[in-house]
């Protein structure tokens, strides 16, 4: 079998893609509804990125730069993986620089870098019902979207203030979209919420094995749930990045050796490495550059 | 009939011209009031534009029910739809996923079309109307999804009920019909989300 | 000092070099062909075939091969081949009535006509290993029935003719079958659909769900009407010839359950059925399919839904193994960003109530 011939560019077949193509038309008609559509098997596993691949398989062209990351990172395994995948069905330039890309397709983090007008940014998501775990039944959850019947939702929230003393939703943290469909931002964690809101660049979402996609136009009001005693906050990080030296990003914490050690670093590693590159230093760079003297 | 719409080609590459098309049309609906333009050269069948008949190819196919103006129905597009997308043509608007009309045939009210269900929004019916010109005509104010602000269309030969159906069309949310505007092998979208307002002379 | 991780790519070349290792094993013995695999291990390939819905007992066999007998991972490779294979039309339905018998058995009827045939089954071996195939030892060709291509009445017509069952559903004659693989699920779902998911359900699954009505959670006093096994046509009908044309023969196994009955006051009662069809020889996963498939049309007999196999939406949303593992098995994938949301979250919130601990202690 001459397999690689035999595929279509891109991988799906042109009525795939038309099937895809519909439904993120859709989407975008209406911000956060949750479009169901006729998800392929691919060939990699479920969970693992399906969704957002077949969205960025019906969106790519000849002429697209695409980037990959997965943790925000370009060189997780599953992130390389994906990306070799697109060059070798569509032959397509990739990058990892955020910059230069005009499709991203992500996996648990938005870029840290403001996205523009001529980026569409792809995510990858595990359960696109954002009512899911308070109601299992699709049969149910459709009713309550259907109805704009979000109560639950913030009875959830709230049964976190009373137990916490504050909203114990980190990550996945719910949105409402052009004040209508309450909405998964897929696991991203809620740092990220607010660089949804009014983004310059179109946002789709895919999800492979719940058969779903959905969408943010560019410019359009994406509201994380709150009260109004208990205000929506995102993560603060006491230190910089210690190799960049970067506040107001999303760090990862790096445990150095056994005896409690740890740094903090970007998660996003392109925007780490632009600003080295750009001389930016670190704390941890700092002090190696202080010994190499 | 069908042997002449045969041999008006559909798209020289069908891989590309379709993704490229499709993007176009992202960008529209997404991007609503910008004027888009389908990059790939296409000879219509008589009575469409060349940027309907891209959509067409697009996106129709076996799995979508195409209604057609009265114009576009006794031409030559049934038989070039079907034999390049393999998409049938209904009569009945109401189950209809597309809709294209040409610019002479009157526009029917909205409400003739599937508007989706409160349940199912996404089932309603995208309807794909070539006018006079996008340009030039009595100015429009957009804002909504997609939009940073505001922005303005002044499409020319919309129907005179157009402001009031689509107001009731809005007033639907999050069912209603989706709207793309065509001439020549331009394109604005108009999703069920926008808000548009005349403006004042 | 901290270097930060690279070389995904050289890692990922280097696990599959070392999974081409592990698969091939030593190389004093010879490599295994896809014909013994398709041959001798047969059942292994039925259930690919089965459950990645797609009849190609070679490719399969390739399937087993490359996945190192992994059957889940064999019936994902054989789905993701078939997903990308043009469609020219749907065949006519297989007529199971027509079938030649390997093998056919019935609890219901001591005796019957056409009889009951045993054929190819692990029924009454005595589950001794077998030191003979250790080696080639040579095996004597089989007996066979004088009058095995001869078609067999199905059980169900034989109650059928009493109307002691009821009828083989409502569809209409024009209705198409759906497909769970070409458009979007939805909840409730019609029975063609159903079927369609339970046949490519995981087989454990299957017989896990289907035991659970045996012991109660939602009982529907089954009997064995009919297992068959063999071989059916596939036709095509072809518009432009207007008449079938026969696309070869596939090996099916076919369960139908007789189930309590059901009357009303308007009705006579009448028993009912639950059914079971899968591709090649797998009598277990017929026989749960049948179980379930007779569980989940429990609302349709104005029955309570009481037990998880008569809950749709939980079973077909579970059944499907390819799914199912995918998603297990993502929990793999780095998930450090949402991690350190969490331990952010529980640091300070420890450290709240430390502190709260310690105003009390002062306080004291």
């Amino acid at each position: 079998m001459t397999a690689l011939a035999d595929y279509n560019f891109a991988y799906l077949d042109e009525q795939t893609k038309r099937m895809i193509r519909r439904a993120i038309l859709k989407a975008i008609a209406i911000p956060g509804y949750q479009v169901p559509f006729a998800s392929r098997e691919m060939p990699m596993p479920y969970g693992w990125g399906t969704g957002g691949v077949q969205v960025t398989a019906a969106i790519l062209g000849p002429h697209d730069v695409l980037k990959v990351i997965d943790q925000g990172a370009d060189d997780t395994t599953n992130a390389v993986s994906i990306r070799a995948f697109f060059q070798k069905v569509a032959d397509v330039a990739v990058t990892t620089k955020t910059s230069e890309a005009t499709i991203i397709q992500t996996r648990h983090r938005i870029p840290e870098e403001t996205l523009g007008e001529n980026q569409v940014l792809v995510y990858q998501v595990p359960i696109p019902e954002p009512l899911r775990f308070l109601e299992p039944r699709e049969t149910e959850t459709r009713q309550m979207h259907a109805l704009e019947e979000y109560g639950l939702m913030h009875v959830k929230l709230y049964e976190d203030i009373a137990r916490h003393g504050r909203i114990a939703t980190t990550y996945a943290y719910p949105v409402k979209v052009a004040g209508r469909y309450v909405m998964d931002p897929s696991p991203t964690p809620k740092f990220d919420n607010p660089k949804m809101n009014q983004s310059a660049a179109l946002q789709l979402f895919g999800a492979g094995r719940e058969k779903r996609i959905y969408a943010v136009p560019p410019y359009t009001d994406v509201v994380s749930l709150d009260f109004e005693d208990h205000p929506f906050e995102v993560q603060t990080f006491e230190k910089p990045c210690a190799l960049c030296g970067a506040r107001h990003v999303y760090l990862d914490e790096v445990v150095l050796d056994d005896k409690g050690g740890r740094m903090f670093v970007c998660s996003d590693t392109d925007y780490c490495e632009t600003r080295r590159e750009e001389g930016q230093r670190g704390e941890m760079l700092a002090d190696m550059k202080e010994a190499a003297e | 009939m069908v042997a002449t719409a045969t041999l008006i080609p559909g798209f020289a590459d069908p891989v590309f011209d379709a993704q490229s098309s499709f993007r176009a049309a992202m960008d529209a609906l997404s991007r609503p009031g910008t004027i888009q333009q389908i990059g790939c050269p296409l000879t219509p069948p008589k009575g469409l534009s060349a940027a309907s008949a891209a959509l067409m190819l697009t996106l129709c196919d076996y799995d979508t029910p195409v209604y057609l103006s009265a114009a576009l129905a006794q031409g030559a597009v049934p038989g070039w739809l079907g034999f390049h997308a393999g998409a049938k043509v209904t009569s009945d608007k109401s189950n209809s996923a597309f809709a294209f009309f040409d610019k002479s045939s009157p526009l029917p009210a909205f409400s003739q079309f599937s508007q989706g269900t409160q349940d199912y929004p996404d089932r309603s019916t995208t309807i794909v109307l070539e006018v006079a010109s996008l340009e030039g005509g009595a100015r429009l104010s957009l804002s909504g999804p997609g939009i940073k602000g505001a922005n303005e269309i002044s499409p020319v030969g919309l129907p005179a009920t157009f402001l009031d159906q689509w107001r009731a069309n809005r007033a639907l949310f999050p069912r209603g019909i989706d709207l793309i505007l065509t001439c020549g092998n331009r394109l604005i979208g108009l999703p069920r989300t926008v808000n548009i307002k005349a403006l004042e002379v | 000092m901290y270097v930060a991780v690279k070389g995904g790519e050289t890692a990922i070349a280097n696990a599959h070099q070392l999974l081409a290792d592990r698969r091939r094993g030593n190389r004093d013995l010879p490599a295994i062909t896809i014909e013994q695999i398709a041959e001798q291990l047969a059942l292994s390939v039925d259930r690919v075939m089965a459950e990645a819905s797609l009849y190609d007992r070679s490719l399969a066999a390739l399937a087993v091969k490359q996945s190192r007998g992994d059957l889940i991972e064999a019936i994902f490779l054989l789905r993701a081949y078939r997903t990308t294979l043009p469609r020219f039309g749907t065949s006519e339905p297989i007529n199971t009535a027509r079938m030649q018998i390997e093998r056919r058995v019935s609890a219901t009827y001591k005796d019957l006509p056409g009889g009951q045939l045993l054929g190819p089954t692990f029924d009454y071996t005595h589950r001794l290993l077998d030191p003979d195939l250790l080696h080639d030892t040579p095996v004597e060709a089989p007996v066979g029935r004088s009058d095995a291509d001869e078609p067999v009445m199905r059980v169900s017509e034989i109650l059928a003719g009493e109307g002691l069952i009821e009828a083989d559903g409502e569809l209409p004659s024009e209705h198409i079958a759906g497909d769970l693989t070409r458009e979007p699920m939805e909840f409730p779902m019609p029975r063609d659909l159903r079927l369609q998911a339970l046949a490519r359900g995981d087989e454990g699954f299957l017989l896990a769900l289907g035991y659970s009505t045996q012991r109660g959670y939602g009982r529907t006093h089954p009997f064995v009407g009919e297992i068959r096994i063999g071989l059916v046509e596939v036709e095509l009908d072809v518009p432009e010839l207007g008449f079938a044309v026969s696309l070869g023969e596939i090996r099916v196994t076919e369960c139908q359950m007789v189930n309590q009955f059901k009357g009303s006051a308007k009705a006579p009662p009448q028993f009912t059925r639950g059914y079971g069809l899968v591709f090649g020889q797998s009598e277990r996963k017929a026989m749960s399919m049948s179980l379930v498939d007779r569980a989940l049309r429990t609302q349709e007999f104005g029955e309570d839904v009481v037990a998880p196999a008569q809950d749709e939406e939980f079973v077909i949303s579970h059944c499907d193994n390819v799914q199912a593992t995918g998603f297990v098995e993502h929990l793999k994938l780095p998930h450090y960003v949402d991690f350190q949301a969490e331990l952010d979250l529980v640091r300070r919130m420890r450290a709240k109530h430390a502190q709260s601990q310690h105003h009390q202690e002062a306080a004291e």
